[in-house]
């Protein structure tokens, strides 16, 4: 296990870090416009200034060394679109927003997802089943931009027990969790009904229903670990995902996260905003692959001996 | 009935349970905006987050709504009518030739470090500004001042040379290039705002872009509020200053600035009370409001026009016969019905409420004169087919909105096929500055009440003018007005020049602008005016039933 560990660190997610980096580099430099155009013309003096301001006046190849060797270094460079901000600081600013927005939407997403999915399964065909797997299916097809404005207009407009926007409150979390959380859930819930119906055919149950086992115990201690195996698989590029911001909830809910960075550096053509952000995110899912890799080891012992 | 089924009813009788409990503590006994006119703090929804907070770079309107909080120049404008009022200067003069300005600066004006804000401070604000190195993209506001514009392209390098001289501590003479009419109202620009010396040399040289000076804990102001909080994509708030000359009229206690991006958003934060006033308001809203709440509604003129340009590079749009065709044929009426903001028909290119001139009424909607220019141009029935031509405007539900209405208005009125091509906005941006379009669509807000603003836009080889038109009777009575001190002679240059840039069509008006938003009873002293500049020294709140300051 170590040994795959340390390759991994080591190795694979340099080794993708850099492919990432070059790709993403040089195919954000294709894309028409730059950091300064706007509606307004930009004398050419100014444009001349900015471009050498910002290194942009240096031909690519310079350009690409000079930003890597920054980026080994821990710097991120400066925003095109916010002066006198580092990518790294806005990054360190609204990363923890996004996290604390992500751990609570994952928990929601785990505590609706995995119950229901297991309770589903075991009243297989049941009005219970059909009732679970129906709103999973509304959850995951209702899109996040048309959930979010029914709970505000539920809960905030029409009840007035809680605020539309902003992230001040405690009470502030609570839409933007649920109406991320929920999507989740519902996948959460149609993997875990999925697995755990396999894993209830299996034989090892049918030995401990007929030592007698209660179906509660049989549910919970036997099926449990081996129907979690793909809703684990699942968690580790979604809860990268959850951790590093949604633009549709940020936007809807005025969170100060980091999920609108990704969208608007991309608009701005805030390059090294775009680098930042892109590197950041693959950081964060090489991480949680490596944990998902982990525990699958830690609950199927076949793939320890493998690793 | 069994365990299980009593399991489960147990379950949901224990879920109603706790929704019930939690409601009395849930619910709002009162709103933010309710509470903060006791605090006498005001809530604004400001867009989106801004760049920066330093005068010399920013560009935005989010921006200039919180530098005018944090900062005062010379003059500042008055609310209502936007008249040019004493601000750091007491008093000025001007020599009869509109050239030589002599400013005195009042002696109460303070820093908010308590530094006494001296003539010095503006020279060197001024030469931040006009730094080539700083990159600022308003340094063309201070173009006026002799010498400036050299000093700005690099072409002079010796500042001294420029027309700002200090004559003492609080005396500042202003030498101009040629007569400005509109000066003053220059000078209530965030371009000409002075920044304090030290503070800036204190996180690097005077033409360093990008330092931290505009932290809360680094940055120095003049104006009637400092900055107290920053927080990326969440909330700015600016307190009142005590050292500000003029605090005792200064009412509010403080101001937030929260950076809401979506319409829809802002909306509903209004609704429910979280903010005084936004910076928009959805266009499906506004109907809703105009029959329910019009006392929320806010529809303010703007000093913005709404256009299409034309390429007269090359064919079919350089035949002004075609372009007229195209111009007559737009149902301006229709279109404004259409989006509902209250716009008005454009009837020419400078829209209404610019100082001392008024445009006249020159491009009217007229299908039959528009089927005879095409005709005449030898489009239509009985001569060529009409090309295919595409009309390009950025992605945005508005613009596609009314890309349709006029796509089919040239169909129905002059059998024109235009094909619609919606780009992002950088992209659209690069097809624009590149001349690869046909027609464009194109808006222009002015950043002060002067006609000029508008119309040497359309100069030969000017950086705005994506048509390619050129006119030499044009650019000629440009320069008379830009050189005119009086009044008349200015406005019958501007006359002459709209005349011929309405003849000749490089561009189709279709409306003029207008700021719709929606505002709190309780704000008291914000003013509708053209610029949507709201100096908040003026602005009070007070709770229903209490008057007006």
């Amino acid at each position: 296990m170590m040994r795959f560990l340390a390759r991994r660190i080591l190795i694979e997610m340099p080794l993708s870090l850099l492919v990432i980096f070059t790709i993403t580099f040089f195919i954000i430099r294709c894309a028409p416009g730059g950091p300064f155009s706007s509606e307004k013309n930009v004398p050419p003096q100014v444009l001349r200034e900015l471009n050498r301001h910002y290194g942009l006046d240096k031909p690519l190849p310079v350009q690409y060394v000079t930003y890597l060797v920054s980026v080994v270094k821990g710097d991120l460079g400066p925003s095109f679109k916010y002066p006198g901000r580092n990518v790294s600081d806005l990054i360190a600013a609204a990363f923890p927003v996004s996290l604390e927005l992500g751990v609570y939407a994952l928990f929601i997403a785990l505590a609706i997802g995995i119950p229901a999915g297991l309770f589903a399964a075991s009243r297989a065909g049941t009005w219970f089943d059909y009732l679970v797997m129906a709103v999973s299916m509304g959850g995951i097809c209702i899109p996040a931009f048309v959930l979010g404005p029914l709970l505000v207009l539920v809960f905030a407009l029409l009840l007035g027990w809680l605020p539309v926007s902003g992230w001040m409150t405690p009470a502030d979390r609570i839409l933007p969790s649920v109406t991320l959380g929920v999507v989740y859930a519902a996948y959460i819930a149609r993997l875990t009904r999925g697995s755990t119906l396999e894993v209830l055919v299996q034989e090892y149950i049918r030995t401990a229903r007929a030592k007698g086992l209660r179906e509660g115990a049989i549910l919970f201690r036997h099926a449990l670990r081996g129907a979690l195996m793909p809703v684990i698989s699942f968690l580790g590029p979604a809860a990268a995902g959850l951790v590093t911001g949604s633009f549709v909830i940020e936007t809807i809910f005025a969170v100060p996260g980091l999920g609108r960075f990704f969208v608007t550096a991309a608009f701005n053509r805030d390059y090294t905003m775009i680098m930042g952000t892109v590197l950041f995110y693959v950081v964060i899912i090489l991480v949680f692959n490596m944990l998902v890799d982990v525990g699958m080891a830690f609950l199927d012992p076949r793939l320890r001996t493998r690793t | 009935m069994n365990d299980r089924q009593n399991h489960t009813v147990f379950i949901v009788k224990m879920l109603f349970c706790i929704m019930a409990c939690s409601m009395p503590f849930c619910r709002q006994s009162h709103t933010r905006v309710q509470q903060s006119i006791l605090e006498k703090t005001l809530l604004i929804a400001n867009q989106t987050e801004p760049q920066e907070l330093d005068p010399h770079i920013v560009t935005g309107v989010p921006e200039f709504h919180i530098l005018q909080a944090l900062f005062e120049g010379l003059v500042i404008a008055e609310p209502q009518h936007l008249k040019p009022v004493p601000g750091i200067a007491s008093s000025w003069e001007v020599t009869p030739d509109g050239l030589n300005w002599t400013f005195h600066l009042r002696t109460d004006a303070r820093w908010s470090n308590g530094d006494t804000v001296r003539a010095d401070d503006f020279r060197f604000s001024w030469q931040r500004i006009l730094s080539p190195a700083l990159g600022s993209e308003y340094a063309y506001m201070l173009f006026c001042i002799k010498g400036a514009e050299a000093f700005n392209k690099g072409e002079l390098t010796d500042f001294s040379a420029v027309g700002v001289t200090v004559v003492n501590g609080s005396t500042l003479k202003v030498e101009l290039c040629r007569p400005t009419p509109y000066f003053l109202s220059l000078l209530s620009h965030h371009s000409w705002f002075p920044v304090h010396p030290s503070t800036i040399l204190k996180f690097g040289a005077i033409d360093a872009r990008g330092t931290p000076w505009t932290r809360p804990e680094n940055i120095v102001t003049d104006g009637a509020f400092t900055l107290e909080k920053w927080e990326v994509n969440k909330e700015i708030t600016v307190v009142k200053n005590p050292l500000y000359y003029d605090s005792d009229r200064v009412a509010l206690e403080k101001i937030c600035f929260y950076p809401i991006e979506n319409q829809q958003t802002e909306e509903r934060a209004f609704r429910t009370g979280e903010v005084h006033i936004t910076s928009g308001c959805p266009p499906t809203r506004i109907d809703w409001y105009r029959k329910n709440h019009p006392d929320l509604l806010r529809i303010d003129p703007y000093l913005g026009t709404y256009f299409y340009v034309l390429n007269v590079r090359k064919p079919p749009f350089d035949n002004p016969l075609v372009r007229r065709a195209f111009a007559l044929s737009v149902d301006r009426r229709a279109i404004v019905k259409l989006i509902k903001g209250g716009e008005t028909p454009a009837v020419s290119f400078t829209p209404p409420g610019t100082e001392g001139y008024t445009a006249d009424s020159l491009i009217g909607f007229d299908t039959t004169e528009a089927r005879r220019n095409l005709e005449a141009a030898g489009y239509g029935p009985g001569g060529k087919p009409f090309p295919p031509v595409e009309l390009l405007y950025n992605t945005s539900e508005t613009h596609h909105l009314l890309a349709q209405a006029v796509q089919q208005m040239w169909q129905q009125y002059l059998g024109a096929g235009v094909t619609l091509v919606n780009q992002e906005w950088k992209v659209y941006l690069t097809s624009k500055v590149n001349g690869d379009f046909s027609i464009a669509r194109m808006g222009w807000i002015g950043d002060y009440r002067d006609p000029m603003n508008f119309l040497d836009m359309w100069l030969t080889g000017g950086g705005n003018n994506n048509s390619g038109w050129s006119d030499a009777g044009y650019d000629s009575l440009i320069a008379v007005a830009a050189n005119s001190l009086g009044n008349e002679d200015r406005a019958r240059a501007f006359r002459g020049a709209e005349r011929i840039l309405m003849d000749s069509l490089p561009i189709i008006p279709v409306y003029y602008y207008t700021n719709v938003y929606l505002i709190d009873p309780s704000v008291k002293g914000w003013y509708p005016n053209l610029l949507n500049l709201h100096n908040y020294k003026y602005v009070s709140l007070a709770a229903a039933g209490d008057n007006d300051r």
